[in-house]
């Protein structure tokens, strides 16, 4: 059920200040492409428009077209809990719900959306995800146990499992790894190479290994200075990318000549 | 000049790491020191009150600690041991009129608290003499509370709700503005409202319900804070990654913020509950008073409490006296209970985070 998505002409603002202008790219089903460039630049920013979760940050609003398939996320009469059902996220940090068990989380979104499932459903959508977060072998014996209880990879790949259990067509990712340790980032970059079989899959990321490794294109941004909006400098091939970008600024950046 | 401070060797600039230090009892031994001290110069100097002689104690431990620490450790240390004796004696300053006071109400109380007094009114009862009991009191405290967290809460709830989820701009401001207003107004004030609007405007007798009217327009504001606060301590995150899974605001409010805040929501309403179970003056001016058991609410006089301790007291003898000491017992105890209560529901319900 993957799915293209194609923006145009897109710009986000937190107010009156422009974050991000006139973005347009093109991110193609069942491949994993990654964002990268320097803080601040928007790319966390323009990944959040990509489910209209910008707009639940205090005077959020964005400009544009971001075309999922055949339709506008943007377009009149759009339901943002609708999108957000088909555009999953995960989070910098692991946000396992801490009133909730593992099983709890993982079933969280099914639960909290009302769509009612019985329980034997219920149980193989949990495996299922588990299964599909790499986690089911290491909590199957303790599924009734808080999710706040595990280590903080484990409860990414929680955050993984719960965001996958909903069978989002996309899933965005705002740095995964930042707060987890190497093994931890191991597992869960093999695990994106196993979920771009099923999803679209968005990352975002600081780590240009980590790019390198798990991604199939790569979007570069740059923003000019302090206060200007940030840009989507180039799009590519990951391995153009990293071994022949086209400008000038992208390999300033990878090559650590940047700023 | 430099040149010859960069010749020295760098272990003549510093003073060494380790120093001697205190016995961990010395504190302690500091402490007893200073109350026999001053039970000395209060024996000595004739000072009746036992006020004196604690305060001098007081003194003499803060001195003393620094006098002894900064001739054995040094300067430094000794400020740093002033500080947590200042915060010691501080503490037991602010404790020793909260244990003073429950020693007293315990002491004179529990002379008539028994089955008896606890299961009957003062129906027939001559106040001047023994005998008689709170159960009519009881009765409309609960009934009168009760009422009154049954409006104040949810209205408080959903305020609190609205001012964290979705209040921006100027109602929201607003809203904030009379709540902090609300939070200043005398329960007379409350209770003089209640009873030119709802008794003398609207025509309604003097019954509990209106006391309980005043007491939610007291509860209300206490709510709505300290449920806004607990609100806030909710991490966005968890707002996000609910949203995130496609669900709608209202039941992420409801599955996730608020099962979060539950601890602290419930630990609030119930302070604001003993708030205003100790609440004379609207009782006094919309529930009349009674001496009977009155155990409907919306119709007659009920007594409660605080107006039965009130009106033992202005009795004035000393049957009486006792009867106000053990209704104030009753009523220390009730708001204990409840307090316990709130902190067993709190733990009950925390967010785990133990994987065992």
């Amino acid at each position: 059920m993957a799915k293209r998505i194609d923006v145009s002409g897109l710009s986000a603002y937190y107010g009156n200040h422009l974050a991000i202008e006139d973005i347009s790219m093109t991110v193609e089903p069942r491949s994993v492409t990654a964002f990268i460039g320097p803080s601040g630049c928007g790319k966390s920013t323009f990944l959040r428009t990509l489910n209209r979760m910008h707009e639940v940050t205090p005077g959020g609003r964005v400009e544009g077209k971001v075309m999922l398939d055949e339709e506008n996320l943007y377009g009149a009469g759009v339901d943002p809990v609708a999108v957000r059902r088909t555009v999953g996220m995960v989070f910098q940090r692991p946000n396992p719900f801490p009133t909730m068990s593992i099983y709890d989380n993982v079933a969280a979104g099914l639960r909290l959306n009302g769509t009612a499932k019985r329980k034997k459903d219920l149980d193989t959508i949990v495996e299922r995800s588990l299964v599909g977060a790499n986690l089911w072998n290491e909590v199957k014996d303790r599924l009734n146990k808080p999710g706040a209880g595990l280590s903080g990879g484990q409860q990414q790949r929680l955050c993984i499992a719960r965001a996958i259990a909903v069978e989002p067509d996309v899933l965005l990712m705002d740095e995964p790894c930042s707060a987890l340790d190497p093994i931890s980032t191991l597992a869960i970059e093999d695990l994106i190479g196993e979920l771009k079989e099923r999803f679209t899959i968005v990352i975002v990321t600081h780590n240009m290994q980590q790019a390198a490794r798990v991604s199939d294109r790569t979007a570069f941004f740059n923003l000019a200075g302090v206060g200007q909006p940030g840009r989507l400098i180039e799009l590519d091939e990951t391995q153009r990318i990293f071994s022949n970008p086209s400008a000038q600024a992208t390999e300033d950046y990878i090559s650590g000549r940047f700023g | 000049m430099s040149a010859v401070v960069q010749d020295q060797p760098r272990s003549d600039l510093r003073p060494p790491l380790a120093h001697r230090r205190l016995p961990r009892w010395a504190p302690a031994a500091v402490a007893v020191a200073a109350v026999a001290v001053a039970c000395g110069i209060g024996a000595g100097a004739g000072l009746s009150s036992h006020l004196q002689w604690g305060l001098i104690a007081l003194i003499l431990f803060v001195v003393g600690t620094y006098a002894l620490t900064s001739l054995v450790e040094g300067r430094r240390q000794a400020k740093d041991r002033v500080a947590t004796s200042l915060v010691w004696a501080c503490f037991i300053l602010a404790v020793v009129p909260l244990y003073s006071l429950i020693e007293t109400t315990v002491a004179k109380g529990v002379k008539v608290l028994d089955g008896n007094f606890l299961t009957h009114s003062m129906g027939g009862v001559i106040t001047t003499g023994p005998g008689g009991g709170v159960y009519h009191a009881i009765i409309g405290t609960l009934e009168q509370v009760g009422l009154a967290s049954l409006m104040a809460v949810p209205i408080g709830l959903f305020t609190a709700i609205y001012l964290v989820e979705y209040g921006r701009g100027r109602l929201a401001k607003a809203v904030t503005f009379f709540v902090d207003v609300m939070t200043g107004i005398p329960s007379i004030v409350a209770g003089l409202f209640i009873l030119a609007f709802w008794i003398i405007i609207l025509g309604f007798g003097y019954s509990g319900f209106a006391g309980s009217l005043a007491l939610a327009i007291l509860m209300m504001p206490v709510v709505v804070r300290s449920t806004e606060e607990m609100l806030k301590l909710v991490p966005n995150e968890l707002r996000e990654a609910s949203l995130a899974l496609g669900v709608p605001k209202w039941r992420t409010i409801l599955k996730v913020v608020l099962p979060t805040s539950v601890g602290g929501i419930l630990t609030g309403v119930m302070l604001a509950v003993a708030r205003i179970a100790g609440e004379t003056a609207p009782v006094l001016l919309l529930v009349f008073g009674n001496q009977l058991i009155n155990n409907n609410p919306f119709s007659g006089a009920q007594s409660s409490l605080p107006y039965y301790v009130y009106e033992q007291y202005a009795n004035g003898n000393d049957a009486s006296y006792d009867r106000a000491w053990a209704a104030a017992l009753v009523l220390i105890a009730f708001v204990m209970i409840l307090n316990l209560l709130a902190r067993g529901l709190a733990r009950w319900k925390a967010p785990k985070t133990s994987g065992r």
